[in-house]
């Protein structure tokens, strides 16, 4: 059939409006998937602490308790809000909403497969790195509009030590900038296309570039396991969730939150532990590419990535399940005295690395 | 069309939240106004095509500088009657000091505007094809490399100074040895003793 050319639309939205609306659309398919998804990552982190303690977990509501997530949701949704007295009120209100948005907005930069992603920003990493990094105001903000002093004390906590962990973050995803020679997350994914061999976690298997592949396959491996642990302290999980410990401080900045605030805090707090799944999964472990080679299809990146998410999280409630609660001093000696000087010893080896090093391709784009 | 919505909305927010930095009765909201003022700039930043500066501006002041800030003006019991009172003192050095910036925002303004009202490029524009990160590494570490460096010095001496104006070795201070308490034996903390009933260790 030919196009007819006399079709006349019924409303005709400038190239603005029409773009506009479609990046909406995707905005709202992307929020709702990660949701959904969200409902059933908590329930997989209770099943999964629970199989550890031999526990069954969740399992009353629906088959193998598969819809608890709703059931809490209702439940929180249902209750009363309970605003203390002495709190200020405004930031009292705003602190779980900033933390609930933040944790969407960083997913805004997030590639999910190939042409898959938002905005394809020209700093994307950059962009998440700094999304992150402001993760902190939900909580300090809270701790401090409570006007208690447990909640004042987690907030404290959690700001040192999400600062403290930011610093190695930042240098690990140098390291990792300095491989690649751009700041854009599809061009890092696309970097370690090949198969796990490039993947940057796993280098050492490139034994292609021998015997320089052993300096770079160690040192990225390195930087993947304290990645990792860093994202645990900056996500405030166990074995580094002081802000929270409930053993010294109740339970820290959400002492006085109930009902809808508290739920925007705690979906908030996980959403930014897939988020860190996620950046692990770009950064290290070859984003929607399958280990055994380029995936192009988009519906089929997408199904490697969402599978590499549910991976990670795994790693997150194993970590969980199993390593005791760090002392705070211990928390700190981790971030500044072994990962700092170890993430910028390896920056500086990478950057060796790149400019004396590395086959002719990666350096004319590392030296650009 | 929506550019030009987003920058009257950011620079609304921008100018107002600026002003509530000063006029806030509560620091803390002073505060959290001034990181409301940083964000916004970065979001002009953006506007501009400058998004490398723009994450900067996030992730160094906001994510950062400004947490210390609300660090340690959650930590102060300030007296508000006292702030106030202070306030008439204090106001001939903040009027020089606001003049004085202004003059300085003047000059440079005159010297990027030519008389025609066409502005100057201070620096050349960069070809097309490359990120401005791209741009901004290239003019940094060549040009502009002492400065740089120089500027890296500073800040490395106002760190160093900060820790010997805090550090005090005070007496009698237990500390933990990390290196002894991994570097412990078995032998050397448990011992087996074989006892025989009723006797003890005696």
């Amino acid at each position: 059939m030919t196009p007819n050319m006399d079709y006349v639309p019924l409303i005709t939205l400038p190239i603005e409006w029409e773009w506009t609306i479609m990046k909406l659309g995707q905005i709202l398919g992307i929020s709702v998937l990660l949701l959904i998804s969200l409902a059933f990552l908590l329930l997989f982190d209770r099943k999964v602490w629970a199989a550890v303690q031999l526990r069954k977990g969740p399992n009353v509501v629906g088959p193998f308790g598969l819809l608890q997530s709703f059931a809490d949701f209702f439940k929180f949704v249902f209750k009363e809000i309970v605003i203390p007295a002495g709190a200020n009120k405004t930031v009292f209100i705003l602190a779980p909403l900033i933390t609930f948005v933040l944790a969407f907005t960083g997913w805004a930069a997030v590639p999910f497969a190939n042409g898959v992603v938002i905005a394809d920003l020209n700093v994307g990493i950059l962009y998440l790195f700094a999304i992150s990094s402001l993760g902190v105001y939900g909580i300090i903000m809270g701790g401090w509009a409570s006007n208690s002093k447990y909640p004042f004390l987690g907030g404290l906590r959690s700001a040192a030590q999400m600062v403290s962990y930011e610093v190695s973050i930042g240098f690990i995803i140098i390291t990792v900038l300095l491989l690649v020679g751009s700041l854009n997350l599809t061009t890092i994914v696309d970097a370690q296309r090949d198969g796990i061999w490039m993947w940057h976690g796993f280098r050492i298997f490139n034994f292609a570039e021998f015997p320089a592949n052993i300096l770079v396959g160690v040192v990225m491996f390195a930087m993947l396991v304290m990645f990792f642990i860093s994202a645990l302290a900056e996500t405030n999980r166990p074995p580094f969730d002081l802000p929270e410990a409930e053993s010294e401080l109740v339970a820290g900045y959400q002492v006085e939150y109930s009902s809808t605030p508290y739920l925007l805090f705690m979906i908030g707090e996980y959403l930014n532990i897939v988020l860190m799944c996620a950046m692990v999964n770009l950064l290290f472990l070859g984003g929607w590419h399958a280990p055994w080679g380029p995936v192009d299809n988009p519906w089929l990146g997408f199904l490697i990535f969402y599978v590499k998410i549910w991976i990670q999280f795994f790693l997150f409630a194993m970590v969980k399940a199993i390593v005791p609660r760090y002392r705070y001093d211990q928390l700190m000696r981790i971030g500044w005295k072994i990962f700092l000087p170890t993430s910028l010893a390896a920056v500086v080896a990478m950057g060796a690395y790149v400019t004396f090093l590395a086959p002719t391709a990666t350096a004319v784009a590392g030296a650009q | 069309m929506l550019a030009t919505i987003a920058f009257y909305v950011l620079a609304v927010i921008a100018v107002i939240s600026a002003f509530a930095v000063i006029s806030a009765r509560n620091p803390v909201h002073s505060v959290l106004f001034l990181i409301l003022t940083f964000f916004t700039a970065a979001g002009l930043f953006v506007l501009l095509g400058a998004e490398f500066l723009a994450m900067l501006l996030v992730i160094v002041y906001v994510g950062a500088v400004a947490v210390l800030f609300l660090f340690v003006v959650m930590m102060l019991d300030v007296d508000f009657v006292e702030l106030k009172q202070g306030f008439l003192s204090y106001m001939p050095i903040g009027a020089i000091v606001a003049l004085a910036l202004l003059f300085e925002l003047g000059l440079v303004a005159s010297a990027a505007i030519s008389a025609d009202g066409a502005p100057i490029a201070i620096a050349p524009a960069q070809p097309g094809g490359v990120t401005n990160a791209e741009a901004i590494g290239q003019v940094l570490y060549t040009d502009y490399l002492l400065v740089f460096q120089m500027a890296g010095l500073v800040l490395f001496v106002a760190m160093i100074g900060a820790i010997v104006l805090t550090l005090r070795h005070r007496p009698g201070v237990r500390k933990q040895n990390i290196a002894a308490q991994v570097g412990r034996k078995r032998s050397e903390g448990v011992e087996l003793k074989d006892i025989r009933p009723g006797q003890g260790l005696g």
